[in-house]
């Protein structure tokens, strides 16, 4: 524990209330940081019901990846006097040139207040810095920048914990306060330094800085307040991570508030911190991560989508956008208070459920694959994913022997020339069963279709009469028969017509 | 402006709260189809600093307090975009009074300037035959000056500096929010409704009324109050 000036006046449920609010603080406010750097619009759900797994009555996604590079940072410490927890949000563009755009910092200083309540107006009063924090992350000019970053440049994050460092933002840089709040043991201050000269994108005056991805300067064996740590990206792309396995979820043990009382605080009767252990928050299926095989795995599996359990470990199928809950409605597991809270270590090795969250697969921030990309997914069980229209997605790879659009219905001499070119791939490649590389077959399964009416889909409808045969009148037989009539009926026509050529020589006459 | 101080927490049972209400005032110059973007950035910034989630009340004196989801949101007028609740009915109610603001601006001629209006109150239960008082606690206005521009050139760059000067904006509200001045105490289940709105389904935001008034070009205001449809209004 850190040592504060008089806290004596504090009682150590309390206390240990406020370094669990603190440190949930710090970690949410790197998460809306970063999330706000993504460039991507973020939306999350309200939800009525208390889940008792959102901290601070918000909605804020956990990624998995930033909490463990926060927790790193902090390595069990707290935000102290001198000691700030920091994210640094830079701008890298794709020649390898860097540029700090803004340092977000969360402070505390000495000015106590006393008299303040911790389990609820502190809690309330962080809730509401947490919502200005969302307000302000849009109207600094990073925002605007990391929209639309993913061309020519990309928007990356450190965090680090200690002294603040502005120096890399420039002349005249500005600063914004995004808010306080005063707890028994400190202020709590949170603002953003950011950088208004950005005019050297134009001239091009950058600072050569060596690459900065992947590498850890780490001058000291023991770095208590490292002066510089890995940025990360903020957005995600295949291969840049470097495979480490993240958890995927909370410890168990630390459960947010849930109940307040408006008894007077001499009745502290109903506060759910601590008293029961619900289960830690689990993230949700949101999106197919073919792409991105290196960012889920344990040792041992290969590349591509690892095996979802087909029961799902945390509750069943979730909304997408639902943040954070736990098992299905309000279930509390056996209370087991443990006391491993105060000794949680960056590794995270007293997680026990580690194993199942990491088949779910990542949340929305994972670029979805493509539809028609034909990928080895045999293993995955699609209705356990959160994707939509999951069940029209892919299932297998089907032996291409069945697939009618590969071997169609027995069609007739004459097709036209598009009919032939979509059976051409198809046919060759049939006994080998292979998929082709330059044509990929998928199993038609157009959404919205449905037996209702007719015992057969819509995809099925298309494919059976996507060759129809010809039409009988234009067949060459009927034709040619027609033709021999006409022909045999000319002579009488002739002389029908030769009788007539006074009448018709006449007729001439009054033309002219 | 913020009015003077006030009694803070609550005061002795039976009097009337001897408070001020704090008011903030903001000014913005829009084009016309700006307005309504621009109000709304307004008004939901506000809202989401003074919306909760929805309470539960368990046994006696406690309650616990759903999740307020949020949203991003990007304006099509503006060079910018703001963070708002997610909850649809509340965006609903305010699509309708910046509507209903942006038209009345609109028919008032080509001046162009009035001024919305989101007031915070508690509602204060009066015996038979008063009505009930509503106090109001905070109050938000926004200065709207319409302005009519020639050219595509003189768009663009109102776009962006009506965008600079939204962000300035929030940034104020922010700063008024972070002061934690006076906030009505939590009320128990009986006063919930007298403190906030508990008519939509996912979120609970502090009782609130948007008014509007159009100045016309001889300098009156004409006012217009429109009130928001609280089941609450029909009692008396």
């Amino acid at each position: 524990m850190l040592p504060y000036a008089m806290d004596t006046d504090l009682s150590s449920q309390d206390r240990k209330d406020l370094d669990k609010f603190i440190k949930f603080f710090a970690l949410k406010t790197v998460q809306v940081i970063v999330q706000a750097r993504l460039g991507e619009k973020i939306c999350t759900r309200s939800s009525s019901s208390p889940t008792g797994s959102d901290w601070f009555n918000l909605a804020i996604k956990d990624i998995p990846e930033v909490t463990h590079e926060a927790k790193k940072a902090l390595a069990g410490q707290l935000p102290a006097v001198g000691r700030s927890m920091c994210v640094e949000i830079s701008l890298k563009t794709s020649e390898g040139d860097s540029m700090e755009l803004e340092i977000w910092c969360l402070e505390m200083n000495e000015k106590c207040d006393k008299e303040i309540k911790v389990s609820y107006t502190v809690y309330n009063r962080l809730s509401l810095l947490l919502k200005s924090l969302l307000a302000i992350t849009r109207v600094t000019p990073a925002y605007r920048l990391s929209r639309k970053q993913g061309h020519e440049y990309v928007i990356l994050y450190r965090i680090y914990f200690g002294e603040v460092q502005l120096s890399g933002l420039g002349e005249g840089f500005q600063t914004v306060r995004v808010g306080t709040v005063g707890t028994p043991v400190g202020t709590i201050t949170l603002s953003c330094a950011y950088r208004i000269n950005l005019a050297f994108m134009s001239t091009r005056q950058f600072e050569r800085t060596p690459p900065i991805m992947g590498i850890i300067i780490d001058h000291f064996v023991d770095r208590p307040y490292p002066s510089s740590s890995p940025m990360h990206p903020c957005n995600y792309r295949a291969g840049e991570d470097n495979g480490a396995v993240y958890p995927s979820v909370e410890d168990s043990q630390e459960v947010c508030t849930t109940s307040f009382s408006t008894s007077p605080p001499s009745q502290p009767a109903a506060l759910g911190v601590g008293s029961a252990d619900m289960g830690y928050p689990v993230l949700f299926a949101g999106g197919l991560n073919a792409a991105h095989p290196h960012q889920l795995l344990g040792p041992g599996k290969e590349g591509g989508v690892p095996p979802v359990p087909s029961q799902p470990a945390h509750g069943t199928q979730a909304d997408q956008e639902r943040m954070c809950t736990p098992l299905d409605g309000v279930h509390y597991s056996a209370a087991t208070p443990s006391s491993s809270e105060d000794t949680e270590t960056v590794s995270n090795s007293s997680e026990g459920k580690s194993g199942s969250p990491h088949d779910l697969l990542e949340t929305i921030f994972i670029r979805k694959v493509g539809a028609f990309v034909n990928k080895p997914i045999n293993q995955v069980t699609m209705a356990n994913l959160d994707i939509p229209f999951a069940m029209f997605a892919p299932k297998n790879v089907e032996l291409e022997d069945n697939d009618p659009m590969v071997n169609p219905p027995d069609s007739p001499e004459t097709e036209s020339p598009l009919q032939g070119s979509l059976h051409s791939e198809g046919s060759s490649g049939s006994s080998t069963g292979n998929t082709h590389d330059d044509f990929v077959m998928i199993d038609f399964k157009p959404a919205f279709s449905k037996d209702d009416i007719l015992p057969m889909d819509l995809g099925t409808f298309y494919r059976e009469f996507q060759n129809p045969p010809q039409l009988s009148s234009l067949s060459i037989d009927i034709g040619a028969q027609s033709m021999a009539e006409d022909l045999d009926s000319l002579p009488e026509k002739l002389a029908v017509h030769e009788k007539n050529v006074k009448e018709f020589d006449a007729f001439v006459e009054t033309l002219q | 402006m913020v009015g003077p101080g006030w009694t803070r927490r609550r005061a002795p049972p039976g009097a009337a709260p001897t408070m001020n209400c704090r008011a903030e005032v903001l000014e913005v110059s829009v084009e016309g189809r700006q307005v309504e973007e621009a109000m709304l950035a307004v008004l939901h910034t506000v809202l989401l600093h003074r919306s909760t989630g929805k309470f539960h009340y368990k046994k006696e004196g406690t309650y616990s307090i759903g999740t307020v989801g949020t949203q991003d949101v990007d304006c099509d007028f503006i060079d910018f975009a703001y963070v708002r609740v997610s909850s649809e009915e509340l965006d609903r109610a305010l699509r309708k009074a910046v509507g209903e603001f942006k038209d009345a601006l609109r028919s008032s001629g080509s001046d162009g300037m009035g001024q919305i209006s989101l007031e915070f109150y508690q509602k204060k239960k009066s015996r038979w035959p008063f009505s009930d008082e509503c106090i109001p606690w905070e109050l938000w206005t926004i200065k709207v000056n319409v302005v009519n521009l020639a050219n595509e050139q003189e768009r663009q760059i109102c776009r962006e500096k009506v965008g600079e000067k939204l962000c300035e904006k929030i940034i104020n509200i922010v700063e008024v929010m972070n002061r934690h001045e006076y906030l009505p105490k939590m009320p128990t289940q009986s006063e919930v409704d007298n403190v906030f709105d508990t008519s939509l389904k996912d979120v609970q935001p502090y009782l609130y009324k948007i008014s509007y008034q159009i100045t016309d070009s001889l300098g009156t205001s004409v006012t217009t109050t429109m009130r928001r449809l609280i089941k609450d209004t029909l009692a008396l």
